[in-house]
Formats: C-alpha cells, structure tokens, sequence
C-alpha cells in the first residue's frame, strides 16, 4: 500500500510540470507558425536552400516538399550505415547489411526509431550523432510542419488549397523549438549522469578483478532529441533503461516530461492558430484523458503482477531497474506508447500480460494520447472529423468542423486515414505469420510469442519504435517487412491528411447553425473519446484477443 | 511526369537543408554539450567511475567501475547484484533484458533456480527474498539492489568478512538512496559503492 502514494505522486509532478509549460509552449508554437518575421540565422538558412520561405505552397507542393526531403534523408542515412567502416569514429565497426541500413534509414526518417541493432555493437559515433541524431530533429519538425500545416487549413478561408511553406515550418520548428530545449534538457541530462563524450570502449578492471567495458558516446545530446521529438532510438539496445541513457529517478521524469511536452502544446497551439483556444484545450483533453485511463491501467497490472513468474517472484521486476520499480516504469511505458516515442525504460515484453496489452491497445489507437510531435495532432483531429460526421449522421445534418463543411470528398479523405493504418498493420501482422521467417524471430512461446510479432508490426505501421524485444527482427525478413511497415504507415496519412488541409483551405467558412455540434464542450470530449475507443480500438479486439487476452486468462 | 520533376527539385533543396542539418545539429550540437560536458560534469560526462578508495576520477584505468553500472559480483564477502541478462552477466557491450513473459517456463524454471540457490547462500527462506533478488533487470546493468536485498545479505557478508552485522547495516544505511522528492522511483543500495565500503572497513 505505501507504493501506491509514491505511484500517484509522481503523476502529479509530471502533470504539475506539464500544467505550468505547455501553456507557454502552445502560445510560442502558435506564433512560430503563424508570424510573418524570419530570425537573421533562418534568412540566411532559406538563402542557402535557396527557398522563398513567405511562398505559400499548394498542399500538393507541400506534400512533394515533405516526401523529397524525407527521400534524401533516407538515401542519405542508407549510405551513412553501408559506408560506416570508411566513416571517422567508426569504432571498428563495420558497414550495417543491405536489409538493416534500410531498415535504420526508414525508421529514423519516419520518427519510428525501431531498432533492429544493439547500439553498443553495431553503431559508431558519427553515424549515431551526424545521421540518427540530425533525423531526430528533422523528423520530429517534420510531423509538427504538417499539424501545422493542418491547423493552417483549418484556419484560412478560400485560400485554394494553399496550406503554407514546408521548408519555412520545418526550419522553425527545429531553430525556434525543437533546437533550444534539446540543447537545455542534454545539459540537464548530462549533470544528472547521462555520458557525453567520444570515447571508444575501455577496459575497467572491476571490484572483484573481473573486467567489464566502458562504453562512451555523445548519448546525452541524442538522449534529449530522442523523448522531445518522441523519436525512442536508444543509443543503447537497452534504450532509457540504461543507466547512461538515464541514471536517475529525476532523469527518467525529465526523459517523460520531455516526451509529453510538445505533442499536448501542438493541441495548445492547434487552437490559438484556428483562433478559438477552447478547440485546443478540447482536442488536449481527450490526449489527456485516454493518456490517464493507459497510465492507470498498466500501472495498477504492473504494481499487482499477475502471471505465473511475478507471483513466483513477488512482483514483476523481471526486465524494470530497481531504481525506477514497478511504477515509474509503467508510467513510462504508458508514456512512451501514448505518444509515438517508444523509448523504454523497462522491457515490454516481460510486462505482466494485461499491462504489455495496454501499452499495445495505446499504439493502436493511433498514438493519439498525446501522439507524436505533431503526427499526434493530426491524428486526433480526424478522429475529431469522424466524430462531427457520426453526430451529424445522428442528427440528420451536414457535417462541420470549424465552420468547414465536412462533404463526401473529405469522408473520403478522412476514411482513408482511419483505414490506412489498421489495413497496414493486419496485413502486416498476417504476412509475418504466412511465412517461416516471422515466427522464426519469435523468443517466446504460446500467444505471447504471437503477441511478440504482433507488437513489432503495430509499432512499426504506428511509427512507434518500442518493442516486446524477444524478437529478433534483424533478418532480412523482419528487416524489409518492417521497413514497408514504416514507410507506408509514416506517409500515407501524412498525404491524406495535407490533401484534407488543402480541400479545408480551399473552402469557405459557413456560420455555425442549430445543428452544428459545437466541438469545445465536455459533450464534444466525451463523444471524440468514445470514438476513438470504439472506431480505432475495435478494429483490433480480433488480435487483441490472439495475444494478450489470451495470456492474460491462462 | 511533372510530379516527378516537382518531386525532384524539391528534394534538391530538401538535400540542401539535410546537409546545413547535419552540419548544426549533427555536429555542433553535440560539439556543444560535449563542451558543456567538459566544463560542468567533466565526472559524469565521463561515466560517473569510482576509484578502489571510493573517489570520483575520470580516467578508466584508475577506476574499479561506474557507479551507474553494475558488475558480476561472486564473491560471499560482497553483496550481490541482481541476476542480469546482458552478455555473461554485465556486459555493456550486450546489454538486454531477458525479454521473456510472464508465463514463460523458462523464466519460471530461472526464478525459482536462483531462489533456491540465493536462499541456500543467504541462509534464508525463499519467501524472504525480494522479487528484484530473483529477477533480471531491463539493461543487464541495473546498478543497485533494493533495501531488502541488501538487508538480507547482511548476515552472510558479515560472516564471510568478520565485520559486525551493526556495522554492515550502517554501511547499506549510507550507500541507501531514497526516494527522490518522496516520489519519485524506488529506494535503493548502491551497491558498488557499498561494497567499496565494505572492502575499506574489512581492510582496515
């Protein structure tokens, strides 16, 4: 029972921390995409890109935008992992195969940072700082560029499609957001005990006159990049359970603030750019609430343990820290699966049953509880769009939102988006089980070890990055699969969802009427929960029940 | 056709910005913390490592460890670690958890292995033992055990080592860290750093 106290507590610190800055964050991210002034350093970047930054791009350009720089940024990472062995600080590591610097380069550009590797044996430090840590950064500004983008669309009035400048959203969200707290939060990082350096492996002769290595990195400044862009990768293979990655209790709510605090700003500054801040708080909401209900759940499987080894133990410490316990680890596991991050401070797949269930049912749902930076925004708000549809459906009147009439294109649109992952992820999860090599990776048997490959292919379509890690996924097989998986589940919403920016800010804005749901009221928050719930959750009940349910009753 | 065109000349500038990317946050932003690094936390920028007499240094080959890191520890006159899944135990170069789940035989067969031998070794009933005794942590490395672990091991260093049980117990006492804040994480022994102590009182 005295657990309990100490587990709600730290709720509170981190919610505190949260109420105090988000606030301030929204209204800063409200003006970073909103203010017609460059600073001097972004003049002279858009000179060297050679980039009009006040054009404001069709949604189409702007989609092209997003997709060339992210192609570049793959082949580039791609070519960063096969000529290792000829980069400087290579540590003798060697060039990564065919299959796993695809999968790398995919899974950094796509703010997945799923990891096939273990840090410590495959990476050398100018590829973790010069090619992982630059694509932390960029692809987390580029999610925030299309919520942006989003919240543009919602914002204009027959504008013909026009949504703003990708490049000029990009630079700002790094040079103005992204790149001043990460700078801040590794300096935190680093007096708290993350390693900064760029040491190879020493031999320490220990204690007992063993020995044991010394691994050294620039891990603090890829540490900070990795939660605030909710990206996940982990200098590490054991990511921020390491105690290098994150030493201490007060780390680890660094590690979690970090991660929460720019997707519930972008919902903040979501209705500061539409101009009613009651929307954002809304939209911030129903993050909020769903983010409780997860935190709640796996925190109260992982402190009462049920299953056969944490009886048999005691409790389930098996794969947490003793620094963190039971309770830190499951908050953080609720934290990182709410948003798109999935770094781990403890091993998800020796979690209790119902608690690894939860943090899987959190993915998805989409990772909209808070989400990714920005990518957790825009998959909130069509669900919000579903939910003006549903209610309009009820009522017999046409749909809007924010005075933009939802018609039969943007159903289109917005059903593509809610079908594009669940359609990714079920194929994905049936391809692996059609075929020799997917079981092949598993560690653990019965349902758990479906649960394993199931778990890797959610993470993977949901851009997530966490894993049940039993799995072995750096075959050739694992390695391409989940690579698509990325691919496809990072930039087919992201086309939809500008090309529905594009159609809104084309369009003219119609008074509210007596039909017109207002989306700021409790009612609204109630009814967007609930759908979320019921249209994403259900989906899954089918597969849920393969894996973890039926773990959870054996 | 124009997509394609339009697609290419967009990432033209999309490879400009990755290259002026590279450049600040690939190189000068690391540069900079590792700088900060240097100047405030030379300490623990370099690892947190811990000297035979318990001192702080920087330099590996003066240290017997990092007090972040736990070590494989099979010595009677010591306190254990927990059990660890990395490599051949505490190998940073591995480092894992056992990644395997509740029902799992082989994570049941491992648990009640390790309580019996712990139980034999310590002299205790296996129904004392602490789940994080019986359980591998989720790096392989996890620096510290809980109280009741340590508590429990007491009896057996001070008979193995000749030190007074009182005096051991102070020992775990100093090397207790407890909560942070009342709230946040777990209390817990540092346990390189308590068994420094206990080689310093054995010595003495």
């Amino acid at each position: 029972m005295s657990a309990v106290l100490p587990a709600l507590g730290q709720v509170a610190l981190l919610a505190l921390l949260l109420a105090l800055t988000v606030p301030l964050l929204a209204r800063h991210l409200a003006r970073t995409y909103t203010s017609e002034d460059h600073l001097a350093v972004e003049r002279v970047t858009y000179r060297v890109l050679r980039v009009d930054p006040d054009a404001d791009q069709h949604w189409r350009t702007y989609a092209l935008s997003a997709l060339g720089f992210s192609l570049v940024g793959v082949l580039a990472l791609y070519a960063l992992g096969r000529l290792q062995q000829h980069l400087p600080l290579s540590l003798g590591f060697g060039a990564l195969p065919a299959d796993g610097a695809w999968n790398t380069a995919v899974s950094f550009v796509t703010n997945t940072n799923w990891q096939w590797y273990s840090g410590e044996a495959a990476l050398g430090h100018l590829m973790q700082a010069s090619g992982l840590t630059v694509q932390n950064f960029v692809s987390a500004g580029v999610g925030m560029a299309v919520a942006a983008a989003f919240a543009r669309g919602l914002a204009r009035t027959e504008r013909g499609g026009r949504v703003g400048n990708f490049f000029t959203d990009l630079v700002r969200s790094v040079v103005r957001v992204l790149l001043p707290i990460a700078l801040v939060a590794a300096c935190v990082l680093v007096l708290l005990g993350v390693v900064q350096n760029l040491a190879g492996d020493r031999v320490m002769d220990t204690l007992t006159g063993g020995t044991q290595v010394l691994t050294g990195g620039p891990v603090a400044s890829q540490e900070a990049i990795k939660e605030l862009g909710t990206n996940g990768g982990g200098f590490y293979n054991v990511n921020s359970a390491h105690p290098f990655e994150n030493p201490t209790p007060l780390s680890n709510l660094l590690e979690m603030y970090l991660i929460l605090l720019v997707p519930f700003a972008m919902a903040g500054a979501f209705g500061r750019i539409v101009g009613d801040k009651r929307q954002g708080y809304a939209v911030g909401a129903v993050m909020a609430v769903l983010l409780s209900a997860a935190t709640a759940l796996v925190t109260w499987a992982e402190m009462a343990g049920p299953g056969t080894a944490p009886q048999l133990a005691g409790g389930a410490m098996e794969g947490k820290e003793v620094r963190f316990g039971e309770a830190a680890s499951a908050l953080f596991g609720a934290v990182t699966t709410g948003t798109s991050t999935g770094a781990v401070n403890a091993m998800h797949d020796s979690f209790t049953a119902p608690g690894g269930g939860v943090v899987l049912f959190s993915m998805m749902l989409g990772e909209i509880a808070p989400g990714g930076v920005g990518s957790g925004l825009y998959g909130m708000l069509v669900l919000a769009i579903v939910t003006v549809f549903l209610a309009g459906l009820m009522v017999g009147r046409t749909p809007e939102y924010l005075g933009k009439k939802i018609g039969q294109r943007e159903m289109g649109l917005v059903a593509a988006y809610v079908l594009a992952t669940p359609v990714l992820l079920l194929v994905g999860v049936a391809v692996a089980v059609s075929f020799d090599a997917g079981p092949a990776g598993v560690l653990n048997s019965g349902p758990h070890g479906f649960t394993e490959m199931l778990y890797a292919v959610t993470s993977a379509a949901n851009n997530n990055g966490s894993a049940f890690g039993g799995l072995t996924s750096g075959t050739p097989f694992w390695n391409s699969l989940l690579g698509l998986e990325m691919l496809f589940g990072r930039f087919l919403p992201m086309i939809l969802v500008l090309a529905l920016a594009g159609r809104f800010a084309a369009a003219p804005r119609v008074p509210a009427g007596a039909g017109t749901l207002p989306t700021h009221r409790p009612l609204f928050v109630v009814l967007l929960t609930g759908v979320a719930l019921v249209v994403v959750g259900l989906t899954y009940v089918p597969v849920l029940l393969l894996g973890p349910v039926v773990e959870s009753l054996s | 056709m124009n997509t394609l065109l339009d697609l290419g000349r967009q990432s033209l500038a999309g490879l400009r910005l990755l290259l002026v990317a590279t450049l600040v946050l690939g190189v000068a932003y690391p540069a900079v913390v590792l700088g900060f690094g240097r100047v405030a936390a030379p300490w623990q920028a370099a690892g947190s490592l811990v000297t035979a007499a318990g001192d702080r240094t920087t330099n590996p080959s003066d240290a017997v460890g990092s007090s972040l890191l736990g070590q494989v520890v099979d010595d009677p006159d010591l306190f254990s670690n927990r059990p660890s899944a990395a490599g051949d135990g505490y190998d940073t170069l591995s480092t894992y958890g056992s990644n395997l789940g509740p029902e799992e035989p082989a994570l049941i067969d491992a648990i009640r292995e390790r309580q019996a031998a712990l139980a034999e070794a310590n002299g205790v009933d296996v129904a004392d033992l602490p789940p994080d005794a019986v359980t591998a942590s989720g790096s392989g490395l996890d620096p510290h055990i809980s109280v009741a672990y340590a508590e429990l091991q007491v009896p057996r260093v001070a008979a193995a080592t000749g030190l007074g049980e009182d005096t051991l117990r102070r020992l775990v006492e100093a090397h207790t860290e407890d909560r942070t804040l009342g709230v946040l994480g777990e209390p817990r022994v540092d346990v390189l750093g308590l068994n420094i102590a206990v080689q310093q009182a054995d010595g003495s």
